[in-house]
């Protein structure tokens, strides 16, 4: 059964502890809509691993599991391989990591697996720092936003690096399948999952999820965000299979990056300067993405 | 390739043994990853599996924190697995060894004992592994490449065993014994699948039954898991002995209870007490000084957790003297080993002390042990074996 | 195992979020598939939606965006809060196109 298209039946269940407007648990109840009963997920240490599992309850309806927070990776190779060795060849493995786990300390664990050809999906939900522990700058942390170890200073005002790419880090291991995806469109978000998963091989999916206390925002308005990160072009909706991008939702007429910046209080310390500097980085960005679209850009080995 | 059903008796090093007797417990699942010297076991595996000899998985990970986090995802979908490690390889798995045993997940690895950096050495002392024996894991010592082997199908016996359900490290020195050659009785197939027959655990990733694993515990539950853990650590010091008696009657060897061995301790006043391969150096000290009229004896320690209080204690209710040798320093404070000895003897007459030895690839040979012996024997204090 | 609350469990402020007395399962593992169903977040809410039946078009954005399913599908097709899980976040009230969902401070 399903309703407006999407799954009816909760693999993530109600009463789990994520914050009201959490858009990364809303992330997680549509992959896991899309991907269906047949799957094992390995996460990583994360708000969503502590929010989902406080003993004796679960939230998850699916075979779930949790080791640490660099190896959600590695502990799902190690189930793929048992599954492999029982004969399952039916059975989804989805690793779940979120940014800290997935570009900065799980970084080793991730390519490792898809180096290995590893038939698994990889999420990396993106909320752009360490929430769990507090709001710490992670390596996908927006340039400028304010966290609680990039604070709004003085001399420096926030994160002074752009994102790491890594996207297009994992799709340059010959990944047959990555995609980014967002809250913003959930329907695209399920057709990225169910594509992923159809692949005999390692694919990776990029998902951007707000976070309402690490971006200092109303909890009502975690899909508004969403979509003006979209709509800006922060965050742009594409897929690279077969090594060729293809947006999968382009705005009709790119915003102003400044509509999505005004709206957070992560970036309330921003000067008219560095707004410019935002948009150019992003404008640089979606001007890269433009320029490879439609074109061979990453070998295919898996 | 058939699989072999006769016994044979072949020359082997200590890895290989450790391989060959992996290869008859049919793990299916083995993550891998390199480092001196441990390197031989996957190696000698991976030749079983590409040439087909062996049906299981390899896992070639980017790094040993990676091969216990794949062991752990392993075992969580209910197949049995086994890695091998040494040195800063264990110390990269830190993380994860309590998670496993927490899990109660019965997992066996190897692991040639090696030194930690710095300076950077290679070689064998018991750093690596000693360092880690809070994690609930059983830890096994061996002194022979034979041992090496009957220890290594012991131990997925003992792991699996329901009231256990720990996981087991079967410890052998670095090059001592993971390098050295000696004959090795390799066990038919069907008589190992006769005394440990096939893995089934209750619980394990499925879709048809789908549960959580590696949930979170508050401080309401946190301390009752490892209670469970603790407690099954007790439950392994009877099931040890219990499985040691077993292969004996299997395979017709066996090692002194599982958990202690002793050697001319009947009427022993002095002892020599230590861990894996020191102890047959050990045993050439202790037949020369018996040769010249000395009443020495020798504990063989081969399960360093659980600690065999019991044993340890009976064993030396008469003596005057024990020299502890501590192939690893606990700096600051006295050697573990020293330390846990110590405190089991405290109500004894028996005055224990602690000999640091055998630190990175240093020799221990007969003189040196000779040397803590009779430094016991005039009643002076332990020191450092250089 | 003990199966039995201690007094300090039935103290604890954690424990009540669990009805009945902790299991202590071997290696921690949950066998109740959704079982933080029994944990009611709707007291979490400061906000509290109201869908008003009579304009709901049916089209299950509502249902569609909320991060902890707490809005149902009643059996005539429109949409219902269940309020024993929702948290009061109104992502369900800024996204209704036919602004059919209003909210109040939650009375406690």
């Amino acid at each position: 059964m399903a309703i407006i298209g999407f799954e009816e039946k909760e693999f993530f269940a109600s009463g789990h502890r994520a914050c009201a407007g959490c858009g990364e648990a809303l992330a997680l109840r549509h992959i896991m809509k899309a991907a269906g009963e047949k799957t094992i997920v390995a996460m990583a240490t994360g708000c969503m691993e502590v929010v989902s599992t406080p003993y004796p309850e679960t939230a998850w309806k699916v075979p779930w599991v949790h080791c640490a927070f660099e190896n959600a990776a590695a502990v799902a190779s190690g189930v793929r391989a048992a599954l492999n060795m029982k004969g399952d060849k039916e059975t989804n493995v989805i690793a779940i990591g979120g940014d800290g786990a997935s570009f900065d300390i799980g970084f080793g664990a991730l390519s490792g697996a898809i180096e290995r050809g590893t038939k698994f999906l990889y999420i990396a939900t993106d909320n752009e720092a360490y929430m769990n522990t507090g709001i710490q700058r992670s390596g996908a942390t927006f340039p400028y936003a304010a966290t609680t170890t990039s604070p709004a200073g003085k001399i420096i005002p926030g994160k002074q690096q752009p994102k790491k790419p890594l996207p297009f880090i994992v799709a340059s291991h010959g990944v047959k399948y990555v995609a980014s995806a967002s809250v913003a469109n959930l329907p695209d978000l399920k057709a990225k999952v169910q594509k992923a998963l159809k692949v005999n091989g390692p694919t990776f999916l990029h998902v951007y999820v707000p976070c309402i206390p690490g971006w200092k925002i109303d909890s009502s308005t975690t899909i508004e965000i969403a979509r003006k990160a979209v709509e800006t072009n922060v965050f742009p909706l594409y897929e690279i299979e077969d090594g060729v991008l293809k947006f999968t939702q382009k705005p009709a007429e790119k915003k102003q990056v400044e509509s999505y910046l005004i709206m957070q209080g992560r970036f309330k310390h921003l000067t008219p300067e560095l707004v410019k500097k935002i948009q150019g980085y992003v404008d640089a960005r979606f001007a890269f993405l433009e320029g490879i679209e439609g074109k061979k850009c990453f070998d295919v080995l898996y | 390739m058939a699989e072999k059903e006769k016994a044979e008796k072949v020359v082997i090093s200590g890895a290989d043994a450790i391989a060959c007797a992996v290869k008859l417990c049919r793990p299916k699942v083995l993550p891998m990853y390199p480092i001196t010297p441990s390197t031989l076991v996957p190696e000698r595996l991976s030749e079983f599996v590409f040439n087909g000899e062996m049906k299981a998985e390899m896992i070639h990970v980017e790094s040993e924190h990676s091969a216990a986090s794949a062991l752990y995802g392993a075992y969580a979908t209910g197949v049995r697995g086994f890695t091998a490690t040494a040195s800063q390889g264990l110390a990269l798995m830190h993380e994860i060894l309590p998670i496993i045993s927490a899990s109660r997940f019965p997992a066996v690895m190897a692991v040639a004992n090696r030194t930690l950096s710095g300076p950077l050495n290679i070689w064998n002392d018991h750093s690596d592994a000693v360092s880690e024996r809070d994690q609930g894991w059983i830890q096994l010592y061996c002194e022979s490449a034979q041992e090496a082997f009957d220890t290594t199908i012991m131990a997925y016996k003992i792991a699996e065993t329901e009231r256990v359900s720990l996981p087991v490290m079967v410890c052998i020195d670095g090059f001592a014994l993971s390098h050295v050659y000696e004959p090795v009785q390799i066990e038919g197939q069907s008589k190992v699948d006769a005394f440990l027959p096939p893995y089934k655990p209750h619980n394990f990733l499925d879709t048809s039954d789908p549960k959580t694993f590696g949930a979170v515990a508050f401080p309401n539950s946190f301390f009752e898991f490892h209670e469970a853990e603790e407690m099954a650590m007790q439950e392994a010091l009877k099931v040890i002995p219990k499985v040691n008696e077993e292969f004996g009657k299997a395979f017709g060897r066996k090692y002194g209870d599982g958990l202690v061995e002793l050697v001319e301790m009947k009427n022993a006043e002095y002892a020599l007490i230590g861990m894996g391969t020191l102890v047959g150096t050990s045993r050439v000290v202790v037949e020369e000084m018996r040769k010249q009229g000395e009443k020495v004896g020798l504990i063989k320690l081969k399960c360093l957790r659980p600690f065999p209080k019991d044993e340890i204690l009976q064993a030396c209710k008469k003596l005057k003297g024990l020299a502890v040798i501590d192939r690893h320093a606990s700096l600051g404070y006295e050697g573990a080993l020293t330390i846990d000895l110590k405190a089991a003897l405290k109500d004894e007459k028996v005055k224990v002390e602690g000999f640091v030895a055998g630190l990175g690839g240093r020799d221990i040979d007969v003189k040196r042990l000779r040397a803590a012996v009779e430094t016991i024997m005039k009643g002076e204090k332990g020191y450092w074996l250089k | 195992m003990k199966k039995q609350k201690t007094k300090e469990q039935a103290q604890s402020g954690i424990s009540k979020t669990c009805p009945g007395p902790m299991v202590f399962s071997k290696g921690a593992v949950i066998s109740e598939p959704g079982s933080t169903m029994k944990y009611k977040t709707g007291n979490w809410r400061t906000y509290k939606p109201v869908i008003e039946r009579a304009k709901c078009i049916k089209c299950g954005i509502c249902w569609a965006n909320c991060p902890d399913a707490a809005i149902k599908k009643d059996s005539d097709g429109t949409f219902i809060v269940d309020y024993d899980y929702c948290k009061g976040c109104l992502i369900c009230d800024k996204l209704c196109p036919v602004k059919a969902i209003s909210h109040g401070v939650e009375q406690k």
